[in-house]
């Protein structure tokens, strides 16, 4: 590198940023945060999930199938955000190569396929009472198994690579290119089938918002998931980089043997 | 760039395989179809369209890892990529060379097959247009699942498992403007849609494949 390259690096505005990519400095970060993403999760998912399953009234023509919403809801959220983050780090990942950024893409993704199969079953289980059938090729529906197929061909792809590097410049291409095909196959769906889901019914325009009496425990429990998947992240994450660390001590006693 | 698309070709009319096992495999799921859901011509006209985009798709899917894989082996491949011709070029080419062995006779061939499935006349023409227009995105979009896959020793079925979610907005408007066409109605929207997605596939999937090419090369 050449000192004029040192000075423009120094001089980036946004170091504070890309200083925790330096993976001694980002678990050392993520150590700290963990609790509080912990005490976070667990203070507003318990009284949330229990404020909504236990203590909201049962709404017309729903009856107590309504209180599946605090699970179906926050799950199916964060499995499209899930994606876009991982397609964020991706970008980083190839944009700027920090090591903590690819892992954790790698880390996210398994929590995203499990939020996209929470979403799934429990709009299932609701399905059955509301629309009476499990499963029907209605738009969000469709997308979502759609979505969990993408998720399924990233991680394996994760798998099926042997060097860390080559799999992560690899996915990060993929997540990039299955992130447009995944946005095209949404409206395409749309176009290809007329769905059974309401329109928008959480949005901040209040018109068609569902009643205040079931929104706050909503609200909650979405920001109880988001604080769960933080911990869940951090956890995979750090994982992963002792995982990298482990592998390079190995390596190092190996060519130290040889 | 001319001599790689005539080198393909040639290689993939005399090593045999490509073009004639797709268009075998094609047949045969074509065939296959009505002995599953009963003779009724009725009912197979219905699905017609469909089923032939289906069958095209896997016939497709068949032979996409022919496409970088024997070159990946031989050392072709690196040649390639020290080669004055960028990469990106050769991506092209290879796809546009996996098309005319796959794709176009498929294409050519899915009207004759369609008189099994007993659809409609017009139905014919559209199922040939559609698959004309189509075809070209599933062959590019395919190269780019060939060139992740590239380095892996069984990398078939896990490319199987990543090409096909992105073939299915190609599937989803090439066949409902085939079965819109079939029946009389206006399918103007799915076709310049998919359109789009072939015109969109060509420009910027090249880069994306070379890309991937390149990491799988280092």
């Amino acid at each position: 590198m050449t000192n004029a390259q040192r000075t423009k690096q120094a001089d980036d505005r946004w170091n504070w940023l890309w200083e925790w990519a330096n993976p001694v400095k980002f678990m050392a970060l993520s150590g700290k945060v963990l609790p509080f993403a912990a005490a976070i999760a667990a203070l507003t998912l318990v009284p949330g999930v229990i404020w909504g399953f236990f203590f909201t009234p049962e709404a017309d023509k729903f009856g107590s199938s309504v209180k599946i919403i605090y699970v179906h809801v926050p799950t199916a959220m964060m499995a499209i955000n899930i994606w876009v983050m991982m397609l964020v780090a991706s970008l980083i990942w190839i944009v700027r190569r920090h090591q903590v950024s690819a892992l954790a893409a790698k880390a996210a993704a398994l929590i995203g396929m499990v939020m996209t199969l929470a979403a799934l079953f429990t709009g299932a289980i609701w399905g059955e009472p509301m629309w009476g059938t499990y499963w029907a090729w209605d738009p969000r529906l469709t997308s979502f198994l759609i979505l969990f197929l993408f998720y399924l061909g990233y991680m394996a792809l994760w798998g099926a690579i042997e060097n860390p590097d080559t799999a992560a410049d690899l996915t990060a291409v993929l997540c990039i290119v299955g992130s447009v095909f995944a946005l095209l196959s949404r409206y395409a769906v749309n176009f290809w089938n007329q769905g059974l889901h309401q329109g928008a019914s959480l949005s901040l325009d209040k018109q068609e918002n569902v009643s205040d009496v079931y929104w706050f425990p909503l609200v909650l429990t979405l920001v109880g998931f988001v604080a769960l998947f933080v911990l869940l992240l951090l956890i995979r994450t750090r994982t992963e980089v002792r995982l990298r660390r482990l592998h390079a001590l190995e390596t190092r006693e190996r060519m130290i043997d040889a | 760039m001319i001599a790689l698309l005539i080198r393909d070709l040639r290689l993939a009319m005399r090593a045999g395989g490509g073009f004639g096992l797709g268009l075998a495999f094609f047949l045969i799921v074509t065939v296959l179809v009505p002995f599953g859901v009963g003779p009724e011509s009725a009912t197979l006209a219905r699905i017609a369209p469909g089923i032939l985009w289906v069958g095209a798709l896997l016939a497709c899917l068949l032979s996409l890892d022919r496409i970088f894989q024997l070159d990946y082996e031989d050392g072709t491949l690196d040649l390639l990529a020290t080669a004055p011709l960028p990469m990106e070029g050769a991506v092209a080419v290879k796809a546009l060379a996996h098309w005319l062995v796959t794709g176009l006779p498929l294409t050519l061939s899915a009207p004759v097959f369609a008189t099994l499935l007993n659809l409609p006349g017009t139905g014919h023409i559209w199922v040939f247009v559609t698959l004309l227009i189509g075809t070209p995105a599933l062959s590019m979009i395919g190269a780019f699942g060939a060139a992740l896959t590239v380095g892996l020793k069984r990398g078939g079925l896990l490319m199987s498992l990543l090409v096909l979610p992105l073939y299915i907005p190609t599937l989803i408007f090439g066949a409902e403007a085939a079965t819109r066409g079939t029946e009389g109605m206006a399918n103007a929207t799915p076709l310049a849609l998919m359109a789009g997605i072939t015109a969109g596939s060509i420009a910027l999937l090249p880069f994306a494949a070379a890309a991937a090419i390149r990491v799988n090369l280092r």
